[in-house]
């Protein structure tokens, strides 16, 4: 059984949460200036290019890429031959999200549903964090974060079809949901799309699915292949960057798919905004 | 499309010069509030009591910045969505605001509102938080401290960046943009 300290998880998760605050994935900053190229909308263009310089000022002086700096989502694989000593790694994770929160001047954004309150002031503070723990064989610890704002979360949808609504029933859906979220998720977007599985799963997948690097290749043909068809879908609509108009509303659609119960068909939508952050780790 | 250099307070012949799709560089004093904070001031217009700020002319920023770095005058600060203020915006309209800042569309009755009272609803670049962040060069809290980053905070702003969303004449660069670029089957 392997050790891993405590402390060492919460130092991990604060270094993550700061740095995801400021720096830009490569992945994502390469698809946007592939975007910006392709975008065949002016005032587009002109949108993805302030996106990219805010991207570069963000990097240098180490300031938040977006004021919305999200609630703290993790993945969690835990190796069924570590243990923490110290502490739950639950308990680590939470301390480190607040600490990384505080540190990195992130604005805390999680109240109370009904008050509305901050739960304690404008920073410093930012728990829960949303944790998906999952047991897997080995002696590491695997944490993906995510900092999720609220403008690309509050569009995002789920609904259980018949199975008869198929492929085509999908496509529909994924466009329907695009179509009325507009500029508001700041497009250019990235779409997760969970398939099968439960209510609950299609959900979960479809935010795992933002994860996967943009211009990645799933590995299921099929799956390919039905990304492919929802991207150029998506970007018929015409909504472009920050919903100004324009030819580039989505970088990439990645498809989890899961086997599913015989009378249903579970599909969700999550959508990511262009300032997609997130970080992957081992210990 | 045409480019515009305007400082605040904006008065309805700025106003009715702008054309959505128009690029405007705002300076001036400009005031933040979202959902909690217009909640409150509309409550003080429907009272008749004063608020914290003169509504007169006034541009209103949707925005929850993150906390300032030490010597900062504010962190990053990129609007936000906008609907969420919809049922508010026409009251602060009604009763002489100009302009809004934010990002998304908005309803029915804001864009006649606009119509009505000479408003603008302006998009800023959603997430391009840094960027913003360096076109204001101060800030203080003038309402409701405690609201946090929801506070009524009066910036000064240096040539920042706009995009005309809904003008004076009801027209909306949201739907405009996307008919331009649809792909229809």
């Amino acid at each position: 059984m392997r050790e891993i300290e405590y402390s060492e998880v919460v130092k991990a998760v604060k270094d993550m949460i700061m740095y995801s605050g400021t720096d830009l994935p490569q992945d994502t900053y390469d698809a946007l200036k592939q975007a910006m190229e392709d975008e065949k909308s002016p005032v587009s263009k002109e949108v993805i290019r302030q996106i990219l310089e805010n991207a570069d000022i963000a990097k240098d002086e180490k300031r938040p890429l977006c004021q919305d700096t999200g609630l703290a989502v993790f993945f969690v694989k835990v190796g069924d031959q570590v243990k923490i000593k110290g502490g739950l790694l639950k308990d680590a994770i939470n301390e480190g999200t607040e600490q990384g929160y505080t540190e990195g001047y992130l604005r805390a954004s999680t109240c109370e549903p009904f008050s509305r309150a901050n739960l304690k002031d404008t920073v410093g503070y930012n728990l829960p964090a949303i944790i998906h723990f999952d047991l897997v064989a080995g002696d590491k610890i695997d944490i993906e974060y995510a900092a999720k704002g609220g403008g690309s979360e509050n569009v995002s949808r789920a609904r259980v079809f018949p199975p008869a609504a198929g492929k085509e029933g999908i496509i529909a859906y994924v466009k329907e949901v695009i179509s009325d979220a507009g500029g508001n998720p700041c497009p250019p977007i990235t779409i997760g799309v969970g398939i099968g599985g439960t209510f609950e799963k299609a959900t979960i997948s479809s935010k795992h699915a933002l994860f996967r690097d943009i211009g990645s290749v799933n590995p299921d043909p099929e799956m390919a292949e039905l990304e492919e068809t929802i991207l150029n879908e998506v970007n018929k609509l015409g909504i472009g960057a920050m919903g100004m108009g324009g030819t580039k509303t989505a970088l990439a659609v990645h498809i989890e798919s899961n086997p599913c119960h015989i009378a249903s068909l579970p599909v969700s939508v999550n959508v990511q905004c262009h300032s997609s952050r997130h970080t992957h780790i081992t210990l | 499309m045409a480019t515009y250099n305007l400082t605040t307070p904006l008065s309805s012949e700025d106003t009715k010069m702008l054309k959505a799709g128009d690029t405007v560089f705002l300076s001036g004093t400009i005031f933040t509030a979202r959902d909690a904070a217009h909640k409150r001031l509309v409550e003080l217009i429907e009272k008749g009591e004063e608020l914290p700020f003169d509504l007169e002319g006034s541009v209103i920023y949707f925005v929850g910045p993150t906390p300032p770095k030490p010597g900062d005058p504010i962190g990053s600060a990129g609007p936000t969505t906008s609907y969420r203020m919809d049922s508010y915006s026409p009251t602060m309209l009604k009763h002489g605001s100009k302009g809004m800042i934010g990002k998304g569309k908005r309803n029915q009755e804001v864009k006649d509102a606009c119509v009505a009272y000479d408003g603008i609803y302006f998009g800023a670049t959603g997430g391009a938080g840094a960027l913003l962040g360096k076109q204001i060069k101060s800030a203080e809290v003038i309402a409701y401290p405690e609201l946090g980053p929801e506070a009524v905070r009066k910036l000064e702003v240096e040539k920042f960046p706009v995009t005309v969303i809904n003008d004076t004449y009801g027209n909306d660069l949201y739907q405009m943009g996307r008919e331009q670029y649809e792909v229809k089957d």
